[in-house]
């Protein structure tokens, strides 16, 4: 019903598009109008559908709420609340086939009945009203094409609110994920010591789920946790700043136009893959390279988890943030510098090296940075191919976990919404936001100060 | 003035892909003499001047026959290497584009990659030397460890000859040097260009005819790839031989 109702609106909304459109391109034969035909069918359009869209919204809201106050006074002689919203849930959802569950209750069957007969008027009376108002609107609409008529100026404005609202509702989102995050880890520092979480070097959140075990106090020291995300992340920029460098030189000064335009896109589809699938290539491919590896030079205490194998991959993972900005730097910088460097005699390897990476140095490192942030957030790589042993070590060939590893381990499954153990996934998240905030506040600084250097 | 044939071009071609740019183009350079290059956009002169130092050999579709003797040798052969040949015939462009470093730096940019000096004194002298030259010296001797980029458009330009000339160049390239520039620093290039040549012959292209009468001695005029005339700047201007130069300098064309 409601996708019919939908389906009625929108063909009038074209239907007065059309309409109005002709009938304004008509007058524009022989007027000079203030606004082009397609604004007035679009203000024909608009007028038609949005009201009619916005009742429809609000509609369930107050239909709902309705519902909710009749149904309970079948359930008038439990004062139970809580009991009461048990007793109209199973009623909804019986009525809906959700269920079939009949509950034990005088009241239950007339309650199901005065539901059904409810939720059919319902329909019957949203369909009427709101085909009625949008034909009205719509017939409304038809009236407004003269020369005159400033629908340009309507339609203009209607577009700035609704830019203006996706702006407003990104940033809301946004303002309210970082708070959720917050009175989440402000919970967890009300069971655990903000110091202990910070400084503490043994992590096993494990071991807190029951309050009777030793330990369930101790066990939070998210450094073990953090040492191990720089690990990686260290190892992972070892493989991507060289191979990342050296591709954006060659792509940037050395290759020529038809070179260039194959091998940037084919390096940029590096960034397209899942990372999950850089996951299967970690543990099918490099961790039994790895192992033979370890095998041949008779190192024997190769884990088949390692942070070794997760970092080079997430390294391979970002070659194309590495590369590809490191580009962008390299050929922001003045074609007049090279030609100068190159006249004085300098060959192109050692303009390269002493005029354009010093020039585009800012762009460099922000590159970096970026790759960094994007290393540290990472996660289904090392989920496969790291392991989950909070490790406190250095070694790149033992089992770290990271951050992230930690957060997916606290959060699978069901878990209490109350318990330190899971509140201190939020604590870790909102200390990696914070690193990860950081990093990329430094490299878009740095950017843009790059950015003013040459314009 | 010295008759010492420095440069000679004989029947150049060259092609940008498919397309020709210099059809058959010859040409005396002078030691120690100014010589200009004029014409109209596109006529071909910076390409001309580009191949003097083989920058051309940085497009890639860029094919050049012909010879180019630079002291009777020809540039071209594959025994020439180009970063000697640029140690020898220096260039400054029509934008000024010094590197985002110091002014010190800018200077002993040349003299570090080609390894010309042996201890920081005689790096010293040299820099201090070349923005004499360029005069510059004066203005800048006590922020000589500032950025370049942070002086005028004239300045820097000026700070580009001084780059040049530190390491030592026998000929100059200018490709429009004063274009981006105003007036009063135009006519101190234009004074510079006139001390310079008391030691270097210097090659300058020029969309300014009266710059071209101002500071050369020898002038060519090109036309859609080709060289069209050639001779004393006294003469060009006063008589020219040709019917398109003549245009051209009583602002017919281009």
């Amino acid at each position: 019903m409601t996708v019919f109702l939908l389906i009625l609106i929108s063909s009038l909304a074209v239907y007065g598009f059309i309409l109005n459109k002709s009938k304004a391109s008509v007058m524009s034969d022989t007027n000079i109008m203030h606004s082009q035909p397609h604004y007035h069918g679009l203000y024909s359009a608009f007028i038609t559908l949005v009201p009619a869209i916005l009742l429809l919204f609000f509609w369930s809201f107050i239909v709902n709420m309705i519902t909710n106050i009749t149904l309970k006074d079948f359930f008038s002689d439990i004062t139970d609340t809580g009991l009461i919203k048990f007793y109209t849930d199973g009623v909804i959802g019986y009525a809906e086939g959700a269920t079939d569950k009949i509950i034990n209750h005088a009241g239950f069957m007339p309650a199901v009945e005065h539901y059904q007969a409810l939720q059919h008027n319902n329909k019957i009376l949203q369909f009427i009203v709101i085909s009625t108002l949008s034909l009205m609107l719509f017939r409304y609409s038809l009236k407004f094409v003269e020369v005159e008529f400033k629908a340009r100026d309507y339609i203009e404005r209607v577009i700035v609110i609704v830019m203006r609202a996706s702006a407003v509702f990104a940033i809301f989102v946004t303002i309210g994920i970082v708070l959720s995050l917050l009175f989440e880890t402000l919970r967890f520092f009300d069971s655990v010591n903000v110091f202990d979480f910070l400084f503490g070097l043994h992590w096993s959140p494990q071991m807190a789920i029951r309050a009777d075990q030793v330990g369930s106090s101790g066990s939070f020291g998210a450094v073990p946790v953090f040492t191990g995300t720089l690990l990686i992340a260290f190892i992972a920029m070892t493989v991507a700043t060289p191979i990342g460098m050296f591709s954006a030189i060659y792509l940037s000064q050395y290759a020529s136009e038809n070179i260039r335009s194959y091998a940037k896109p084919i390096i940029e589809i590096l960034a397209g893959i899942p990372t999950v699938v850089y996951g299967f290539f970690a543990v099918i491919t490099v961790a039994p390279f790895f192992r033979d590896m370890g095998a041949f030079f008779s190192f024997t205490n190769m884990s088949s988890e390692s942070a070794l194998i997760a970092g080079s991959v997430l390294g391979i993972m970002i070659i194309p943030f590495v590369a590809s900005l490191t580009d962008d730097a390299l050929t922001a910088v003045p074609r007049s510098l090279k030609e100068g460097s190159l006249a004085m005699g300098a060959t192109l390897s050692e303009t390269t090296k002493k005029v354009i990476i010093p020039a585009s140095f800012h762009g460099i490192v922000g590159s970096f940075l970026l790759a960094v942030s994007r290393a540290i957030g990472e996660t289904m790589i090392v989920v496969m191919a790291a392991g989950f042993a909070a490790n406190l070590t250095f070694n790149p060939f033992d089992s770290v976990s990271t951050v992230t590893v930690q957060i997916v381990g606290l959060l699978t499954g069901d878990q209490e919404f109350d318990s330190p153990k899971t509140l201190s996934a939020f604590a870790l998240a909102f200390v990696l936001f914070f690193i990860t905030l950081v990093l990329n506040v430094i490299s878009l600084t740095i950017v843009k100060k790059y950015r003013e250097e040459y314009e | 003035m010295t008759e010492n044939l420095k440069v000679s071009i004989r029947n150049l071609n060259v092609f940008y892909g498919k397309k020709q740019a210099l059809f058959d183009v010859s040409l005396n350079i002078m030691e120690k003499e100014v010589t200009s290059l004029i014409g109209p956009s596109g006529c071909g002169k910076s390409t001309l001047l580009k191949c003097i130092n083989r920058m051309n050999d940085l497009v890639e579709i860029c094919n050049i026959n012909g010879q180019i003797l630079l002291d009777s040798v020809d540039i071209n052969e594959v025994s020439q290497d180009p970063v000697l040949l640029r140690m020898k015939v220096g260039m400054v462009f029509q934008k000024p584009n010094p590197f985002p470093k110091s002014i010190y730096d800018n200077v002993a940019f040349g003299p570090r990659l080609h390894g010309m000096t042996k201890s920081k004194e005689d790096l010293d002298n040299i820099v201090i030397q070349s923005l004499s030259k360029s005069g510059l010296y004066e203005e800048v001797k006590d922020r000589l460890y500032e950025p370049g980029t942070g002086l005028s458009g004239g300045q820097q330009q000026r700070l580009c000859i001084a780059r040049a000339l530190a390491v030592n160049p026998q000929i100059l390239l200018m490709d429009e040097p004063c274009s981006a520039l105003d007036p009063i620093a135009t006519a101190k290039i234009e004074d510079l260009i006139a001390e310079l040549k008391q030691q270097y012959t210097i090659v300058i292209v020029t969309h300014s005819m009266q710059q071209a009468a101002r500071v050369s001695d020898r002038t060519a005029y090109m036309h859609m790839g080709e060289l069209i005339e050639t001779g004393m700047t006294k003469t060009i201007f006063s008589n020219p031989q040709h019917e398109k130069t003549q245009d051209y300098i009583t602002g017919r064309i281009g």
